[in-house]
């Protein structure tokens, strides 16, 4: 009876714990003793049944994973709730080295996820004994080491092909992430730099910090940059999605030759490193650059229109030279995406007597809205984010005594953000203002997600 | 009669052309405008005539002395382009195979967890890159891979993650009939060869796609090569070195030269994307409809 039951069991299995605590139950209870020692050396089983590869990879898991934890994770664990408190010290003329905060905050942190991986592990360990006895019962065979191997590049190729970026991805991009979201907690700045001050945990007075609008709280600088930061994503958006529509639709123009020169023409923005291009046109733009130069020259002004020292002028420029950057862009995508709408529609609408702008009202626009949503969507956040347009060319400033945490009028959170770790070193109210950053991105992503027609399930496109 | 309509039809629309025209040819003079500035300047000598800025763009004397003072070695331009080119082909090559193997293990095989992969580093890729800054140099460090070691750290920042990007490469994937992969199972194909077999050497837009996005973007990034090449000016690439001329060093007159190296660096970008364009287009366009 026990044996009708195991394969069911396995498929819903991982979802509950007290499901897995049911089987690790049973599988000691009914296991032989390869499969009991198994429980405390791991791989035992499997190495005794003659899976050499897959029980020395169990074993070799264990005595890792007690090395590391001996060595090197459990004293930063322990740590982690107070992130040291033997401060370093001058005694005489030496410097003697107290505990160091940011290392007990990242390799504990690391040690914790090494824990957690090592419990699932030992799970995977339990759970090939239990498969292996109930197979070896039914009288079948166990794979073949060369079997097994063989597998890693064929049922289990994902395994295989996953592996090395999934590793890239957890050591450089998620064991981060989780480091900055506890320094969000923390007190870690200028002040409390590792390795000579300890910085401790505070709990949510940095998030108190960016709300509080006292004269030297973050309140009116994040509210400042976050509005400017939400103007400038939705402009730069739709102004170029619109205006590379336009060109396309110029281009792609029945009778208009050299199709192939304009399209190049615009293309050179994209192919030119952005760093060359957008610092070109600062300088261009700059009170002492060409425009002005020539303007004054002219004698059309006296003295030099401050493009990048007024705020809004600042601010208007910023978006019109997206427009340069971003109008291409669009262009490429909508060349192509226009050939598919079918003639026969314009065809019948002409008949009906529409005019070319009621044909790209009722046509043109519905079609590529529906197909480029999903588009619409990534550029909205990617705007969000964009750092490479506003830091080549304003780099934020203008910079204002009204704007704390040396922000700017031009400033997105995320140079903000750029500031504050770099040039301020204030940790913390960087980790915080990420913090929001993701949270203003992922609402809107989830709002206009949903809100999209062209939403499928994903295995409908195949 | 209809003939009339015709010709009068045939005239207006040879006057809006004529706009078109003339709209198309404003355009191109606005996007054109920045470049050839570029291309003049970079011929005003700094010896002889002056570096920094003046209000004209057509040089007194055309002369090569900024291309010149890049070469002469009193600066590391030599070495800073060696830089990024070797970081560029690096990344295109490690990248494109990193990005082929995530997306045709998530195109095709479906296994426990791949929902939750996917929907996991959507939420990650949400959190702005430079958060994970202090970090990630501190990292690197401990491995001796910023500073003097900053190009292969700067290739491993790069590649590390860069799985979160396959949408591209999955959405194309996706296309490429299953059919096919059940003929190949059945006359006994591995997944193995599958992919390295069936499914690459038919995604050849994607691959080329793939690299040349990935070769074109070390070049302008700023931020993680200055940051984790801090102080080291042997380990700067290009757009860390030359953007000094502009900011800090301009006063001295480095507009001209800077100009010269934005050209060394544009013209061969340029004309390797030109040559690539028609698959830049085809990824760019694949990708923005499936989102």
């Amino acid at each position: 009876m026990a044996e009708n039951k195991k394969p069911k069991k396995r498929e819903y299995a991982a979802f509950s714990l007290k499901d897995n605590l049911k089987e690790i139950g049973t599988t000691f209870a009914t296991g032989d003793w390869k499969t009991k020692l198994s429980f405390l050396i791991m791989g035992f089983g499997p190495l005794m049944r003659g899976q050499i590869v897959k029980g020395l990879l169990f074993l070799f898991c264990e005595i890792a994973f007690i090395a590391y934890m001996i060595g090197f994770g459990a004293k930063y664990m322990v740590k982690l709730p107070t992130l040291g408190t033997v401060e370093t010290q001058k005694i005489g003329r030496k410097t003697v080295y107290g505990d160091n905060s940011f290392l007990i905050l990242l390799f504990g942190i690391l040690t914790v996820i090494v824990v957690a991986a090592f419990i699932l592990v030992w799970r995977m360990n339990v759970r090939e004994n239990l498969i292996e006895e109930t197979a070896l019962k039914k009288g079948k065979a166990l794979p073949s080491n060369k079997k097994f191997l063989a597998s890693l590049l064929d049922e289990n190729f994902d395994k295989t092909l996953l592996a090395l970026p999934c590793l890239g991805i957890f050591v450089f991009t998620v064991l981060p992430i989780i480091f900055m979201i506890c320094v969000a907690f923390t007190n870690y700045d200028k002040n409390h730099q590792s390795p000579t001050n300890l910085f401790t945990w505070v709990g949510l007075q940095n998030f108190r910090e960016l709300f509080s609008f006292g004269s030297s709280g973050f309140g009116g600088t994040f509210v400042t940059v976050l509005i400017w930061t939400l103007i400038w994503a939705f402009l730069a958006t739709f102004i170029d999605y619109f205006l590379g529509l336009a060109v396309a639709m110029l281009i792609n123009k029945k009778g208009i030759k050299l199709k192939k020169l304009w399209r190049t023409i615009l293309v050179l923005t994209i192919a030119v490193p952005q760093f060359v291009s957008l610092l070109y046109i600062m300088k261009m733009f700059g009170n002492d650059g060409i425009v002005n130069g020539y303007l004054m020259k002219w004698g059309w002004i006296s003295s030099p229109i401050p493009f990048w020292t007024n705020p809004t002028l600042a601010k208007v420029m910023i978006i019109v030279i997206n427009i340069w950057v971003g109008i291409p862009y669009m262009m490429l995508i909508a060349t192509g995406l226009l050939m598919n709408i079918p003639e026969d529609l314009y065809e019948s609408a002409r008949i009906d007597g529409a005019n070319p702008f009621q044909m790209f009202v009722k046509i043109t626009l519905p079609y590529m809205l529906f197909v480029t949503g999903p588009f619409l969507l990534t550029q909205f956040t990617g705007n969000l984010n964009n750092f490479n347009v506003i830091y080549l060319l304003t780099q934020g400033r203008p910079q204002s005594m009204k704007l704390v945490g040396n922000a700017g009028y031009t400033d997105l959170l995320v140079t903000w953000l750029y500031k504050m770790t770099v040039t301020e070193t204030n940790y913390r109210m960087a980790a915080v203002i990420g913090i929001m950053v993701f949270i203003v991105t992922a609402v809107i992503s989830l709002i206009v997600y949903n809100m999209l027609p062209s939403v499928r399930d994903e295995e409908g496109f195949q | 009669m209809k003939e009339k309509k015709t010709a009068s039809m045939s005239r207006k629309r040879a006057i809006s052309n004529f706009f078109a025209y003339i709209l198309l040819v404003i355009i191109s003079i606005i996007w054109l405008f920045p470049f050839f500035g570029l291309i003049m300047q970079s011929f005003r000598s700094y010896l002889s005539e002056y570096g920094g800025m003046v209000n004209y763009i057509i040089p007194k004397n055309f002369s090569l002395d900024n291309y010149r003072f890049l070469f002469s070695g009193e600066t590391n331009f030599v070495r800073w382009y060696t830089n990024t080119v070797v970081i560029a082909l690096a990344v295109a090559v490690l990248q494109t195979l990193i990005v082929l193997c995530v997306s045709y293990a998530l195109s095709r095989m479906r296994f426990r967890g791949r929902t939750f992969l996917m929907r996991f580093w959507l939420v990650l890729g949400m959190f702005p890159g430079f958060l994970t800054m202090i970090c990630m140099y501190f990292l690197l460090k401990q491995f001796g891979l910023t500073q003097a070691g900053a190009v292969p750290g700067l290739i491993l920042v790069y590649i590390a993650s860069c799985g979160m990007g396959y949408y591209v490469c999955k959405g194309y994937f996706d296309t490429i009939p299953k059919a096919l992969d059940e003929a190949a199972r059945i006359d006994g194909a591995t997944r193995a060869q599958i992919f390295v077999q069936m499914i690459i050497p038919l995604s050849k837009p994607i691959v080329i796609y793939t690299a040349l996005v990935a070769f074109l973007a070390p070049w302008c990034d700023y931020i993680f090569a200055s940051y984790v090449a801090f102080g080291n000016d042997k380990s700067y690439n290009v757009a860390v070195a030359m953007t000094r001329w502009v900011w800090t060093n301009d006063y001295q007159g480095y507009f001209t030269r800077f100009c010269a190296g934005g050209i060394m660096v544009a013209v061969p970008v340029t004309i390797l994307f030109m040559c690539l364009q028609k698959y830049y287009v085809e990824g760019v366009t694949g990708g923005a409809v499936k989102g």
